[in-house]
Formats: C-alpha cells, structure tokens, sequence
C-alpha cells in the first residue's frame, strides 16, 4: 500500500506572533519551525500501518521552499520512506490542495494523510478540497484510523460524538489524536534520513484563489481583577453585573 | 443571485451555531441587497425551521430523505451544491464545524468558490473587493482575507456573532430533493456514537465553560467542576494531560491540539495557562482563572482571578451561583 502523508512547515508552538512592519506578511525572523503537529499524528499512523502490513511505501510531501527541508528529513527520520517537495511557497490552502491532488494523481497513492489543520493559518479545508479534486470520498477530521486489506475504518469526530466510517481506497483523510503517539526520530533514523531520495518538484495548477491583505494582532487585555478567595462569591456578582455573561 | 446558509439540525433543532450563521448570512444578504435561503442538513422538524425566519432568513429548503439524518460528506455536498445551483447562490455560509469544514472545502472546489474558513466578523464589500476577517496562528492573531472568486464560502466561528431574533417572523419551509442515488451514500457512518455530556451541554456549542487542570489532582475531585458546571448551564472541559491520563475523555481537552472554544465565559481551575491551552481558549470573551500560584501565565490572559485553592473556592462559587439563581 502506498501512503502520501502531506506535511506543513509551521512556526513552534510557543511562538511570539509577530508581523511585518506593514502587516502583510509574518515575521519568520528569530522563529523555529517544526511539522505541524497535527500532521504529526498522520505521519506516525502511516507508518505504524506500513509496518503492521509489513510492505508498502510511506512518502511525505511538502510544498514549501527550501527552508522547509530540515523538517521533511526529520519526517524521513521518523520513519517515512522517500520525500517529494513541492518547490513554492503555499499561497492559500487552494493552491496547496492543487499540488497534492497532482501527486497523488501521478503516483497513484491509496491511502492520502494530512492533520486536521496547520496552526498557523488554521485552514481546515486542504482534506476536502484534494478529495474533490480527486473525486475520493474524505474522512474529517479522523481520531481513528485501521486498515483491512483496502478498507478502512475510521472513526470521525462530530461535535458531541462520533461516526464509525468505511471507505475503500483511495481516500483522503485529516488525522487528529487521539489516533496515535507520535514518534520522535531515533538515532538511526537521523542517520538513513540523510541517504532517502528528497523529489524537488515544480508547482503545477491556476492557483490561490484567496490573498491576505492585512495581519492583526487580538486588542490587549485590560488585565485581570483580582478577588479575594475568602470572598469568592463577589465574583459571580461580577459576572452577573459587571461582565455580563450570566 | 442570492445567499444561502446551511443550518445544522440535530434531533428536530436548529443548532445553536446555525443560528448564529443563519443570522450572519441574513446580514451578508442586507448588505448585498438580495435575500437569504437556507438549506437544512441532519435531522429537522418544520416548525423548528420555519423559526428561522427570526433570523432573517426568508425560505428553507429541506430534503427529508432519512438517510440524511446523519453527516454523510458525498450526500451533504451533493445537496449543498444542488441547493446553491438553484439559488443562484453567490455567498454560501456555514458553520465553522467539523460538518461545515468537511462539506465547505469539497463544495468550493465542486462549485469553483473562494473559501474562508474560521470567520469572525461581517465581510466588508467595498471597491469590488470581497473581504473577511478570520482567525489565524492558533488565535493569537486575524487576517483580512480577500476571495478573489465570484462565489464566496464563508465558515463562520461559532460564538462569533450574536443570533438575530425578530420574534414572530417566519421562513417558508419548501420541501427540496437533489436526487440522491445509494453511490452519494457510500461513505455513510456505519454507527454514531454520542458521548456523554456533563449537564447535557455539548462543549463545542457552549456558552459557558468550566474547565479543569492538572491543578484539580484527581477524576474523584471532578464533581467540584461538574457542580459549579451544572449551576451555570454549562459544558465541561480539562487540559490535555488531564486527558491524557485518562481523568477526562478525550473530547473534553481543548487546546492547540484539542477542541478550540470560544464561550462567552470560559473559567479555567487549576490549569497554568501553557501556550497551548490557551491557543484553544483565548477567543472567550471573559476568562476566569482560579490558580493558586500568582504567577501562573493564565492571569495574564484573564479578567478576573481568584489565587486560591481550587477545592476551597470551587464550592463558594457554586454555592454563590446558586444564591443568584
Ligand atoms: C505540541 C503541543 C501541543 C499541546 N497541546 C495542548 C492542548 O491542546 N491543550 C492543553 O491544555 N495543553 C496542551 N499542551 C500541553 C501544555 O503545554 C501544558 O503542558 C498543559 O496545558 C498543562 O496543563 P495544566 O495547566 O492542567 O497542568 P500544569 O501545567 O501542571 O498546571 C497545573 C496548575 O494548577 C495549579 N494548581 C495546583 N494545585 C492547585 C490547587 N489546589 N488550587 C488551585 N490551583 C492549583 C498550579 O499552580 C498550576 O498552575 C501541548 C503541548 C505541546 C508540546
């Protein structure tokens, strides 16, 4: 079975957000990147699977410029098999959704994972998109994922519960724990990752179809009042009276 | 030309974020001079839509097929996508859920829309440009986001806009059919499960939260958390290690990695206010931190604070909810 796990380059999540000067674009400067976490889930499932199977391939995919190969050899590191970059930067989830549906096209992948969303822009949307694209049924966003020859079962979180769900390969699915523990690289890991094949690839597609004019930071909290724990009572006056949220 | 809205029915009702896009979408048609139909998705009663004419909204459209009770992405973005050929529709918006962003993001490919997922406020339409604004970076920052295509789908973030309610208008209910064939089923659910929920209230939908940290030292302490809940009309909610080991289930851990809410009154107990957690909470609209540690991070991001024992004040506040009530 072959496995297309979709990675994003996302600044840490203990980043100070910060803008350029005319708030167009994020401040990258002084700011560590990893895989975004939630891809971290799809990544790891992937390879557990692979190894269940005891055959098969897993290849990561990023689009994203060469500053985002630290982060794809770690993905190699933890366990994937060969890479394919996608040499652009990702304009909106649109054009990114475009990039993966094409190689996954070409290469005829089963089994297509991604995380449920990047945490930098919070799109939530690439899963449904390349599925389109494809016309394979997507599975969003996932908390459980096995495989039986080529059906999977999985299990989508909706808001109160869940749906057990079969789909046939090809399928797209967006992963979210609590699917796995994710891995972290071994030694050995870090030392074959140097040696397995990293495909640079030029983007394909019309493009995005959504810009940011503009980034903003939240107001500023005024700061926090503080009330005495002998008299918590006086705070649900407050909400009551002051806030006026009960 | 028109907008339409997807509403989410769960057991006959309209759910509450659905109200809150119904109302959204009504003000995007004001804006655009045009008027506002939505389409109802889940399980819904005709009186309970016809109600939503509250919110602006002028005309239902709804399949009563029966295996559409249940979320099933092929056959929603099939009726979604018929519904939106019908009304000539130019704007489409829905919920920023699990359902909306399943559904939003096929249909803006099927139906060749620009898609903004996680919006927070009214667009703004001036000078031919289409712009929202949207949440982004795990709610530390927003962009203003421009849809460059001629249609537009918006998601909208629940708790974000307050639901309009005009008392005693009402929406004519018009019974719809996107000729479903069993292939639109194929990735039906097997099974739904529903959880428990703590008082009855689902945490995404909620208004109100009380949530619980490492700070709380045991599921046997979790009544403190349930009963302050209870008094309040509220769901309930933990940290991740929390859920981690198992004192809560997983669907209760918001965070970064976890649930993202939004509540007009989120109260965190015993949690630290680690980056993470705060990534899912720091769009409530007022924060309460019970920590005993003055230094905790949360009260930096809080508006009112008690530095105490989680087990002394707990039972004070619900004790002092009770009073009110
Ligand atoms: C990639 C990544 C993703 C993550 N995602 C999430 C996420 O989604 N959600 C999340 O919550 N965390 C997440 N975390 C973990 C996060 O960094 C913190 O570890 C976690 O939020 C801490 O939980 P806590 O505040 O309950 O526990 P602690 O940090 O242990 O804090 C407990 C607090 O309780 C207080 N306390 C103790 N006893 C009492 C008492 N009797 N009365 C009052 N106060 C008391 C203490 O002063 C302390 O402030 C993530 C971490 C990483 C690395």
């Amino acid at each position: 079975m072959k496995f297309l796990v979709c990675i994003s380059n996302v600044p840490d999540t203990t980043t100070k957000i910060t803008f350029t000067p005319d708030n167009k674009e994020f401040n990258k400067a002084g700011v560590q990147f990893v895989i975004n976490p939630w891809d971290e889930y799809a990544l790891t499932r992937a390879i557990e699977l692979k190894e269940a199977q005891g055959s098969g391939t897993v290849t990561v995919l990023n689009v994203g410029e060469a500053d985002t190969e630290p982060n794809i050899r770690k993905a190699l590191a933890i366990g994937a098999d060969d890479a394919i970059r996608v040499n652009a930067a990702p304009k909106d989830a649109y054009f990114v959704a475009e990039q993966i549906a094409a190689i996954a096209k070409e290469g005829a992948y089963d089994v297509i994972l991604m995380g449920k969303e990047s945490i930098d822009y919070n799109g939530f949307q690439v899963h449904g998109m390349v599925g389109e694209m494809l016309g394979i049924p997507t599975v969003a966003p996932a908390m459980k994922l096995d495989m039986s020859a080529n059906t999977a079962t999985l299990e989508r979180e909706i808001e109160g519960g869940k749906e057990i769900v079969e789909v046939n390969t090809p399928f797209v699915a967006s992963c979210q724990q609590p699917m796995c523990e994710p891995r972290i690289p071994n030694m050995r890991g870090i030392m074959t990752a140097r040696t397995k094949p990293l495909k640079v690839v030029e983007p394909v597609g019309e493009g995005a179809r959504t810009s940011v004019a503009e980034y903003a930071l939240p107001p500023k909290k005024q700061g926090v009042k503080l009330i005495p724990a002998e008299s918590a009572g006086e705070l649900i006056k407050l909400l009551r009276n002051e806030a006026k949220v009960i | 030309m028109s907008v339409l809205v997807v509403v989410e029915c769960d057991g006959g009702e309209v759910k509450k974020s659905s109200l809150e896009v119904a109302s959204y979408g009504s003000q995007v048609a004001q804006m655009l001079g045009t008027t506002a139909t939505a389409v109802a998705v889940g399980e819904a009663t005709e009186a309970n839509l016809a109600k939503l004419g509250e919110q602006g909204i002028s005309k239902v459209l709804y399949d009563a097929e029966p295996r559409l009770k249940d979320f099933v992405n092929g056959a929603y973005t099939k009726l979604i996508a018929a519904a939106a050929e019908k009304e000539s529709a130019q704007v489409i918006v829905l919920a920023n859920s699990n359902i909306g962003a399943a559904v939003g993001s096929r249909l803006s490919v099927r139906l060749k829309a620009s898609l903004a997922t996680n919006v927070v406020e009214l667009p703004k339409n001036d000078g031919g440009s289409f712009t929202v604004k949207r949440g982004a970076f795990s709610g530390k920052a927003f962009a203003d986001v421009v849809l460059s295509g001629d249609r537009k789908i918006l998601a909208v973030k629940k708790n974000s806009i307050e639901a309009l309610h005009e008392a005693g208008k009402t929406a004519t209910v018009e019974s719809f059919s996107a000729s479903l064939s069993d292939a639109d089923f194929a990735d039906a659910p097997k099974q739904v499960v529903m959880q428990d929920q703590a008082g009855g209230v689902l945490l995404p939908e909620a208004d109100r939260v009380v949530s619980g940290g490492r700070g709380m030292k045991g599921p046997e302490n979790w009544h403190l958390i349930e009963d302050l809940a209870k008094a309040l009309g509220a769901a309930t909610a933990c940290s991740k290690p929390v859920s981690d080991v198992d004192w809560r289930p997983h669907h209760e851990h918001v965070g970064q990695t976890g649930i993202t809410v939004s509540p007009n009154l989120y109260i965190a107990c015993g949690i630290s206010g680690a980056i993470q957690h705060l990534a899912g909470v720091n769009s409530s609209k007022v924060i309460v931190v019970i920590n005993k540690d003055p230094e905790a991070p949360f009260f930096k991001a809080a508006d009112y604070g008690i530095v105490g024992d989680v087990f002394e004040v707990l039972p004070k506040l619900t004790q002092a909810v009770k009073e009110l009530n």
